[in-house]
């Protein structure tokens, strides 16, 4: 038993290996997009996709019964797509074909271009109005999917958010789940010095969801965070995870600010993959 | 109200709203697919009835537009019909960025429908007034832009947008309207409807500007200058053989609509009319302005929406 969890917990953690590698690759082979911003995603996706949360699967996309995942920060695009590649909606070369002309991973996600992705994102507080309407359509149809959105931390400044937020707890939405990427930082500078979003877990208990608050780079917390938000009827839940912008790369860590939608140039890059794992 | 006219006699009809709403509510009733989205305001959109009609398929999403705009994205994504209503403004001006990125960059099949367009609601003055909608709703990718002129065509144009799929802008108005579409002429989505034939000058108009035009083509029939009248309802994709054959078939283009000058029906025509046959044209619109408050009927004569501004226009056209 101990050891079936051991080796479970390896296996999700050489994901998050390979997805931080992926994004460390793509953006500096592609010149440009946001590493530091998928980077703080990993663990968060990496159990949603990969420790049986999302109900999906890549031979069927389409499937009207599947999960939904959509990512509001659309800039995390990079983190996104290794994660599809990860999971088998494309093979993992292409994710070297980032931004570049003719490739369906453009610089923010087309829904349209690329299976899994469920919503074109990239200008900022969309994404939960549109997870609304996914679970929308999952009530008027009788079906049982879940829709999970993952906001960032400076995108919940966007007035739409909230508008959303009012409209799903007083809709009693309890088949939506928000992933907040509390990663400090936004473009400019620290959240807490632009807009601070405290009390959070009060905001969102005041609009009638659940809330919990998280270390969203332990795999374990995410596990239980994920399973607690499919435990909850009659509310919908916003998993609070605190995140490190840049989380894996101890230069991007250090100075968030200054690498918001920077690829690592390519000496530093090689340092940087060194750092995560190694060659793999 | 008379919206000026004063030569011919045209039945009064309903506000194309209000045609809208009740096609609306009757094609509920054939297709389950459709949702009705209401940024509180379905009382002026007259999308009530269907919301009375089908509950579990109506959302009153409180006065969020963007968020409305967004939850009618996932609903298309997930294969319902999701019609979202609102004054023409709040839903177009206010939404626009959530318009182009949740619905016309991922191409969804969301309608969108627009009530109290124009100077012609009157009173409420400028804030409510959607005079720059149709220059946003053009602008977007495979968007379909329809403004229908009076009830009959406003309901024809409501069934059409249910069936077509795609993004799709129906802009109505607030005021009764004359009727237009009484003599049997026939409603085809992306295509002009001919009211009346001519060879001098030809107006192009939409809205509530087309049973001016047919006024107008009486009045200047007066003073033997024969005039045809199409009824663009469709602004995109424009029929643009109707404008080819109207620059070659008579002498000049008169494009009237209640809109600003900028991005309109008048600029789309003059592409087609540039590009294909170049002709003298004049334009009938709001020119570069707010209006104000005022009775329906004066606030048309003060921002020269009227028959006498479209004769005006058509005889300068025909000036040598
Ligand atoms: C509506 C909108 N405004 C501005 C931007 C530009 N922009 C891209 S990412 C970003 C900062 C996002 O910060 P946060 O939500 O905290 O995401 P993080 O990168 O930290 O995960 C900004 C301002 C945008 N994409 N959309
Ligand atoms: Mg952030």
């Amino acid at each position: 038993m101990a050891s079936t969890q051991t080796h479970e917990r390896s296996r999700l953690e050489d994901i998050t290996t390979r997805l931080r590698l992926d994004i460390v690759r793509s953006t500096t082979e592609a010149g440009s997009g946001h590493p530091s911003s998928s980077l703080s995603m990993v663990e968060l996706l990496t159990v949603l996709y990969f420790d049986g949360v999302l109900r999906h699967d890549p031979g069927r996309p389409d499937d009207p019964d599947r999960d939904r995942f959509i990512l509001s920060k659309g800039h995390g695009a990079p983190g996104l797509y290794s994660v599809l590649a990860e999971a088998g909606y494309f093979p993992p070369e292409e994710l070297l074909t980032l931004r570049k002309l003719g490739s369906p991973l453009e610089g923010h996600p087309n829904m349209n271009r690329l299976a899994g992705v469920e919503a074109s994102t990239g200008s900022l507080g969309q994404g939960l109005s549109i997870g609304i309407g996914h679970a929308l359509a999952a009530r008027l149809d009788g079906r049982s999917y879940r829709v999970y959105v993952m906001t960032g931390d400076g995108e919940m400044e966007e007035g739409q958010v909230w508008e959303a937020v009012m409209f799903a707890g007083n809709h009693a939405l309890d088949n939506l789940t928000l992933i907040l990427d509390h990663n400090a930082y936004q473009q400019t500078g620290a959240v807490d010095d632009i807009e601070p979003l405290e009390p959070l877990e009060d905001k969102f208990r005041a609009f009638h969801w659940e809330a919990r608050t998280i270390d969203g780079h332990d795999l374990d917390a995410v596990a239980e965070a994920y399973d607690w938000a499919r435990r909850i009827e009659g509310k919908p839940q916003a998993i609070i995870a605190r995140t490190v912008k840049g989380k894996g790369v101890s230069l991007l860590e250090k100075e968030p600010w200054k690498w918001h939608g920077k690829p690592l140039p390519k000496e530093e890059a090689d340092k940087a993959l060194a750092e995560i794992g190694g060659a793999a | 109200m008379s919206f000026g006219i004063t030569r011919i006699e045209l039945q009064e009809g309903p506000a194309t709203r209000n045609a809208f709403g009740d096609a609306l509510a009757e094609a509920g009733g054939r297709d389950e697919r459709i949702v009705v989205l209401d940024g509180d305001v379905h009382n002026s959109t007259m999308t009530g009835a269907f919301m009375e009609r089908f509950p579990q398929r109506s959302y009153n999403v409180g006065i969020a537009e963007s968020n409305l705009i967004g939850i009618a994205s996932g609903l298309a994504a997930c294969g319902r019909i999701p019609v979202a209503a609102s004054f023409s403004t709040f839903l177009l001006a206010n939404a626009f960025d959530q318009i182009r990125m949740s619905v016309a960059f991922p191409n969804l099949n969301v309608k969108l429908v627009g009530s109290h367009a124009g100077i012609s609601i009157g009173e409420d003055g400028p804030s409510q007034m959607a005079v720059e909608d149709i220059a946003l709703a053009t602008s977007l990718p495979g968007f379909t832009v329809v403004v229908p002129a009076d009830g009959p065509s406003a309901k024809a144009a409501t069934q059409a947008m249910l069936e077509r799929s795609g993004p799709f802008f129906l802009r109505c108005g607030r005021p009764k309207v004359p009727v237009v579409y009484g003599n049997g002429a026939e409603f085809h989505l992306g295509k002009a409807t001919q009211l009346r034939d001519g060879d001098d000058v030809t107006v192009i108009a939409n809205g509530i500007m087309v049973a001016m035009a047919l006024d107008a083509a009486e009045g200047l029939a007066e003073h033997g200058i024969s005039t045809r009248v199409l009824d663009m309802h469709t602004v995109k994709p424009l029929d643009t053989a109707a404008v080819e054959r109207a620059a070659n078939e008579t002498r000049g283009i008169v494009v009237a609509e209640e809109h600003l000058c900028w991005g309109g029906l008048g600029a789309a025509v003059s592409m087609v009319v540039a590009e294909r046959h170049p002709t003298r044209m004049a334009f009938v619109n709001l020119g570069d302005t707010y209006a104000t408050s005022g009775k329906p009927d004066e606030l048309l004569a003060q921002f020269g929406l009227t028959p006498d501004a479209i004769i005006d226009a058509a005889r300068r056209v025909l000036k040598d």
